[in-house]
């Protein structure tokens, strides 16, 4: 064997993992099609992401957190409230105060530009291999995968972190359950006159909800979702005409708004695969979940796959199990099954729910919200559920190494 | 044949092909395997100050897996370096355990062999494992003495089974045998069980000191095995530890 684990797709999710099972001292061979320098560019391209306590608990046991503590935002209330364009933001509605749990800010703004190079530096340990998984056969022993240039690994695992459309799912055999929302969320970076005090917004619009998530700086990202054809519309929008229909519902509260990176847009569709294993196979990130991002929480249930996974592989490396052992693989699946399930039901439950204009629903909306906002215990549980640390854990995401 | 008793031997060659299948007939001891090997591990690991993080830490340590069956303690022990020879009385039990040893490139030294006969040919190893054994053999006293002739002085050997209570009977009788079918009728016979405190008596006498006692508890929610510092009262693990030669009674 030439590894002990061959990764498939070297986005943050793959990449973490790399450098958990690396530091593990597990080998490890990470296969990615885009040449790294490519992938780890200066310039801001408008992404950036919403990591939870968990998430910065796992890259601060990876000792990467030092790296990014300075260019994080960090996040010290959720707001969340109803509202339609007619009517600016809506009155105030729910509010998570980080003071209500004991961990610290509920969790941080991180930019893309920053959070990628601080994980391509940590893979020093990793044999990275420009290129792609085309095939693999699974074997007694190993897992044997075939590159595109016809090289051969060999491996005790294979880890599909190769997105919603995972050829190493699909070759293993492993369907997948999803639909189209016949939505897009469009991404931006806003430059704004006033500071957010470190304050999200999550207004849900009946076209869909829009999120404001503050970055360094009077900054922040916008996460906007509207049906797919008026997106498309408004991705053909020159820069004025798109902030011109953003005003409105961005609201005044931050003072004039301003384009502060590129534009992207994303079709919305829940994708799970069916399984998280297969033989010698197990998924992680968008290859085995990818939900609607309406809770910001795609990477870090992405990396929940990463702690449960490294953590798996780690202790099975340890007790001298095969790692790519069925039992020792479903544990990978028994630890993150009930999670990513309770996850793609409520985000999609809450998008259909708020993404609605019928006066009955809107009632119930602020009478639920209400109700979230008078009851403590609830509430904490909605922050902690938000913020990743519900539940039982793997060591990583409580910041500790397995 | 020593102290193994052939009807014991009969009942597992029955069904010795399909020891390797997770969800097969021996599902509660793949089960029960994880928690197992992270008890033995850092027995052993501890005892001989090796570190567990680092690849192939028990490279130079030779081990004895007696009642190996299907090799599912004896692979990951090679896998972690050892040295291992893997004994159990049954020729079938060992004719599987080679070839799926062999298929995945473990070099394991399987014997078709009693701990009594490894005993008197003057063998002798770091670590003596007999896990789910010692309810199994008609002399458990004769069986430890062999164990104990087997581990060279300083070196443990690590022992796990059912003890005999009410709620052993309930679960690993009652429980597992009966009603959920886990194992065939007739595995374990609840008379012949020990507990703790009988098992480390036979064990001082065969110039083992027991140093460590820990439970192994089941959560039927999270078909989940732990290892518990209290619970006792169903299985449970000892280590005991090669006194030297001088300080040890001989039987």
């Amino acid at each position: 064997m030439n590894h002990d684990v061959i990764i498939a797709g070297g986005g943050l999710v793959g990449s973490s993992l790399a450098v958990a099972l690396s530091q593990a001292g597990l080998s490890v061979a990470l296969v990615d099609p885009v040449p790294q320098r490519t992938r780890s560019g200066d310039g801001f391209d408008g992404r950036s992401y919403a990591l939870s306590v968990a998430s910065r608990n796992l890259l601060r046991a990876l000792g990467l957190w030092v790296e990014l503590a300075e260019s994080a935002q960090p996040i010290l209330d959720i707001r969340i409230s109803d509202g339609r364009v007619t009517d600016g933001p809506s009155p105030l509605t729910l509010a998570f105060d980080h003071a209500e749990i004991e961990e610290g800010p509920m969790g941080h703004m991180v930019e893309d530009r920053h959070l990628r190079p601080v994980l391509l530096n940590a893979l020093d340990r990793v044999t990275v291999i420009e290129g792609s998984v085309t095939d693999h056969l699974a074997g007694p022993a190993a897992v044997e995968a075939t590159l595109n240039d016809g090289r051969l690994l060999s491996a005790a695992v294979l880890i599909g972190s190769d997105g919603r459309h995972s050829g190493v799912a699909a070759r293993a055999g492993i369907r997948r359950t999803g639909w189209d929302y016949g939505q897009n969320a469009l991404v931006a970076a806003i430059a704004h006159q006033r500071p957010h005090e470190g304050v999200a917004h999550q207004f849900f619009m009946p076209e869909g909800p829009l999120a404001i998530l503050p970055l360094k700086g009077n900054r922040s990202s916008i996460v906007w979702t509207e049906r797919r054809d008026r997106a498309e519309t408004l991705t053909a929008m020159p820069d004025d005409d798109y902030l011109d229909v953003l005003r409105p519902r961005f609201g005044d509260f931050l003072g004039d708004i301003a384009l502060a990176g590129a534009r992207h847009t994303f079709p919305l569709a829940l994708s799970i695969a069916n399984s998280f294993v297969g033989p010698r196979v197990a998924l992680v990130g968008d290859a085995a979940h990818a939900v609607h991002p309406i809770a910001g929480q795609g990477l870090n249930a992405g990396l929940k796959d990463v702690a449960s996974i490294a953590e798996v592989l780690v202790l099975a490396r340890r007790r001298g199990e095969d790692p790519g052992r069925s039992d020792v693989l479903a544990r990978h699946e028994r630890w993150r099954r009930f999670d990513v399930t309770a996850l793609a039901l409520a985000t999609d439950g809450a998008n259909r729910l708020f993404s609605n204009d019928n006066g009955l629903l809107r009632i119930a909306r602020d009478l639920g919200l209400a109700a979230v906002q008078r009851l403590p215990a609830l509430r904490r549980g909605f922050i902690r559920e938000a913020a990743g640390l519900s539940g039982d854990r793997p060591a990583l995401l409580r910041g500790r190494k397995p | 044949m020593g102290t193994v008793d052939a009807a014991e031997v009969g009942k597992f060659s029955a069904i010795a092909e399909t020891w390797w299948d997770p969800d097969g007939p021996f599902r509660p001891l793949h089960a029960l395997n994880p928690c197992r090997l992270d008890y033995v591990t850092r027995q052993i690991a501890a005892q001989s100050g090796r570190d567990l993080s680092v690849p192939r830490p028990f490279d130079g340590l030779r081990i004895l897996d007696i009642g190996c069956g299907g090799g599912l303690i004896s692979e990951p022990m090679a896998r972690l370096g050892a040295e291992v020879v893997g004994a159990d009385a049954s020729e079938e039990n060992i004719a599987v355990a080679r070839v799926h040893a062999a298929e995945r490139g473990l070099a394991i030294d399987y014997r078709a062999t009693t701990a009594e006969a490894l005993a008197e040919s003057g063998a002798r190893f770091d670590a003596v494992l007999a896990l789910e054994i010692v309810e199994h053999v008609s002399d458990p006293a004769g069986f430890l003495r062999a164990c104990g002739t087997l581990v060279e002085p300083g070196g443990l050997a690590l022992l796990s089974t059912l003890n005999r209570t009410a709620k052993s009977f309930a679960l690993a009788i009652v429980g597992a045998e009966w009603v959920l079918g886990w194992l065939p009728r007739g595995t374990h016979d609840w008379n012949r069980l020990l507990t703790p405190g009988e098992l480390s008596g036979l064990c001082t006498a065969a110039g083992l000191a027991p140093v460590d006692r820990t439970g192994m508890t089941y959560a039927p929610l999270a078909d989940r095995w732990s290892l518990s510092e209290n619970d006792l009262s169903v299985n449970y693990l000892l280590t005991a530890e090669r006194m030297n030669e001088d300080a040890a009674q001989t039987g």
